[in-house]
């Protein structure tokens, strides 16, 4: 169920975007960026205004890496796991997070962190890369990783 | 007067902490009573040396780096905004090895210019590409880049003019223009460094293209993971169309391009043109057949010129100053220049723009300094994940298309990732396999099942299962994904796989074959 709010938030984006020549991806980018994820009773208002069936909006929302269908943990890490990351330790960067974190990739249990590999994010001269809400970090070792992740308190 | 320092706003010095030491300076500036223009310009693409702090002196910029925050209090003790000698001293910008030795005529604005300045792109040759254009008719712009021999610098390096004549010459009431900008492949930033670093010339190459073929509308397609890209490229749309250089009656020519940025959303298979035409249709990405070719049925089924960011970008200056200046860079049919990404572990990674026919040995070595590490380079993968691994015997190979072609390597876009001694080709080339399986659009069983099984036999091989019988198996394989996949995620990803087998069988617990030896 949506709560009223989210509904009148979804209702405005896709009412805004409903016109716009393959509208759907932008409406849902937009319904991420103001509520964190695509909430699943969300799919039945966007296809029925689209006029399409409920699947295929489904099928496009879970098409693409980026959708969250549940909302992140409270902050959000991602690591770049590509090939120009890996030749300078990309990998044991991410093995380290785990251990870190206590989790092999997704949201800890105590919703504190979510961690997730991303596929390139162009700093692929300055490796290995990593985002920490939204904010780039080049050249990261296991050194940098603890110091930007326990600035924000998420590891214990 | 102020002193202008130049600070830059690229992504990849952002990530080095370029707004700290940009907050720094500020402060600090203010503090002593110093006045100070911070200039965000883009990034001159040497990313050992980022960030690159550069000050305008009479005798020219003169750069310093790595700055770190900490850096900014010392650096003004040492009065290095009147240039003055310091540790982090480069001396002249412009003089630096690694910038006079290239080639830069796409990438001759970047990290001069503030990327969001109109005047700073006028007076550095912006929007004359533009203005030669409207004066030519359209079949005279498609000739020029016809002429120039430019080739689409995604990757295919399909003839860019052979695609805008056949948009010119379809009849339709409505043409489009995209611009691919989903940069997914690792090892390559040079449309991320062009649209954050000098956007209106992205702008300015499509707004030509679209005076070519009679299209109105434009869409740029950028890669979610790119946002500094998506807020650059939309602020810079906004100030081109308001100054009357794209959107309704540009340059009162009574011509209309109206440009619209359209964010992916993570799925790597969108770089393909056809499942990025169905992406923006707001579809999922799943790959087209062709024929149809998209130049005659593209997005939302009308005649489309699709290019990428640097085919774009390179066309202002072809029509600036004609097709001819561009030829005389390159070599056979691979004219002009490339912007070459040198990554992974090489100890002066960065960006070198250089005419066609520069050996991979020069970029590693020259201009890259050999592997971060220290260590001994083992394998290059060039042209992105779905390239070839080059083993050094290669290295020597002028780096043009056909050259590379005839050693089953592809130039691709140029970007170029660096290995050292301690990479494990097998490993590599399973990663290349799983990253295939994930991204696979579905549609096509060579890549879709092809890519999983390939999985399961390099686990098989790495295990030392019946080894021979199980790498015939996997060129099998990749054989049947090379001739039956629809789009090139399937059918070149047998390239890094084929290529780490036959060169660094060793990896593959396989013997090396005698004649390697010697």
């Amino acid at each position: 169920m949506l709560t009223e709010s989210q509904q009148q938030i979804i209702q405005t984006i896709v009412d805004g975007k409903k016109h716009l020549p393959g509208g759907l991806l932008p409406m849902l980018h937009d319904i991420q960026d103001a509520l964190g994820h695509i909430p699943a009773p969300a799919l039945g208002l966007i296809a029925q205004e689209l006029n399409l069936s409920r699947a295929e909006v489904h099928g496009v929302v879970t098409f693409y890496h980026f959708f969250r269908h549940e909302p992140a943990g409270k902050q959000v890490v991602q690591i770049c796991r590509a090939e120009a990351c890996q030749s300078m330790g990309a990998d044991k960067l991410w093995e380290h997070a785990c251990s870190r974190l206590n989790t092999q990739g997704g949201t800890t249990a105590d919703g504190a962190v979510t961690l997730e590999p991303v596929y390139c994010l162009g700093l692929c001269s300055s490796s290995p890369a990593m985002v920490v809400d939204e904010q780039l970090h080049a050249r990261v070792d296991t050194v940098k990783f603890d110091r930007l992740v326990a600035a924000t308190g998420s590891v214990a | 007067m102020s002193i202008r320092i130049f600070v830059p706003r690229d992504s990849a010095a952002l990530a080095l902490g370029a707004d700290q030491v940009a907050a720094a300076l500020d402060v600090q500036a203010r503090q002593r009573g110093l006045d100070i223009e911070l200039v965000r310009n883009g990034s001159r693409g040497m990313f050992w040396l980022e960030p690159l702090v550069e000050v305008q002196t009479p005798a020219g910029r003169v750069a310093y780096g790595p700055v770190a925050p900490g850096d900014v209090q010392d650096l003004l003790d040492a009065q290095f905004q009147t240039g003055a000698a310091h540790r982090l001293c480069l001396g002249l910008t412009q003089a630096l090895t690694y910038l006079r030795q290239q080639e830069r005529l796409t990438f001759a604005r970047m990290g001069v210019t503030d990327p969001l300045s109109l005047a700073d792109y006028q007076a550095h040759e912006g929007f004359a590409g533009l203005r030669r254009a409207l004066a030519l008719s359209p079949s005279e712009i498609v000739q020029q880049v016809l002429d120039s021999g430019l080739r689409g610098r995604g990757g295919a390096a399909f003839p860019a003019g052979i695609k805008w004549k056949t948009v010119a010459a379809a009849s339709s009431a409505q043409k489009y223009i995209v611009c691919n900008a989903d940069e997914g492949d690792s090892g390559t930033y040079s449309d991320r460094m062009a649209m954050e670093g000098d956007p209106f010339m992205l702008i300015e190459g499509m707004t030509i293209a679209a005076v070519a073929t009679g299209a109105t509308q434009g869409y740029i397609y950028i890669r979610s993971e790119y946002p500094h890209a998506i807020a650059t490229m939309r602020e810079a749309i906004a100030k081109a169309s308001a100054a009357g250089f794209s959107g309704s009656n540009i340059l009162k020519s009574g011509k209309t391009f109206h440009l619209e940025v359209r964010k992916a959303a993570g799925a790597y298979v969108c770089g393909e043109e056809t499942a990025m035409l169905e992406s923006i249709e707001g579809k999922r990405g799943v790959v087209r057949a062709k024929p149809p070719i998209p130049a005659l049925k593209g997005l939302f089924g009308q005649p489309s010129v699709i290019n990428n960011v640097i085919t774009f970008a390179s066309v202002p200056i072809i029509l600036a100053r004609g097709a001819a200046y561009y030829t005389d860079y390159g070599v056979g049919r691979s004219s002009g220049t490339l912007p070459f990404q040198l990554t992974g572990n090489i100890k002066h990674g960065g960006l070198i723009e250089k005419a066609f026919g520069i050996t991979l040995r020069q970029l590693l070595f020259d201009f890259g300094g050999g592997s971060a590490s220290g260590r001994p380079i083992k394998a290059v993968q060039v042209g992105g994940p779905l390239g070839a691994y080059v083993p050094e015997r290669y290295w020597d190979v002028p780096m043009d298309y056909e050259a590379y072609a005839a050693v089953g390597v592809t130039v691709g876009h140029g970007g170029i990732v660096v290995h050292d001694d301690t990479a494990d080709l097998s490993r590599l080339a399973r990663y290349a396999m799983e990253f295939c399986a994930i991204e696979s659009c579905g549609k096509c069983t060579p890549c879709r099942i092809g890519s999983t099984r390939g999985v399961e036999v390099l686990d098989r091989i790495a295990a030392g299962n019946n080894n021979a019988k199980q790498v015939e198996l996997l060129r099998d394989l990749c054989d049947t994904m090379l001739h039956g996949s629809l789009c090139a995620l399937g059918s070149m990803t047998p390239n890094p796989v084929l290529s780490a087998l036959n060169h660094y069988p060793q990896d593959f617990g396989l013997a090396v074959p005698v004649a390697e030896i010697a």
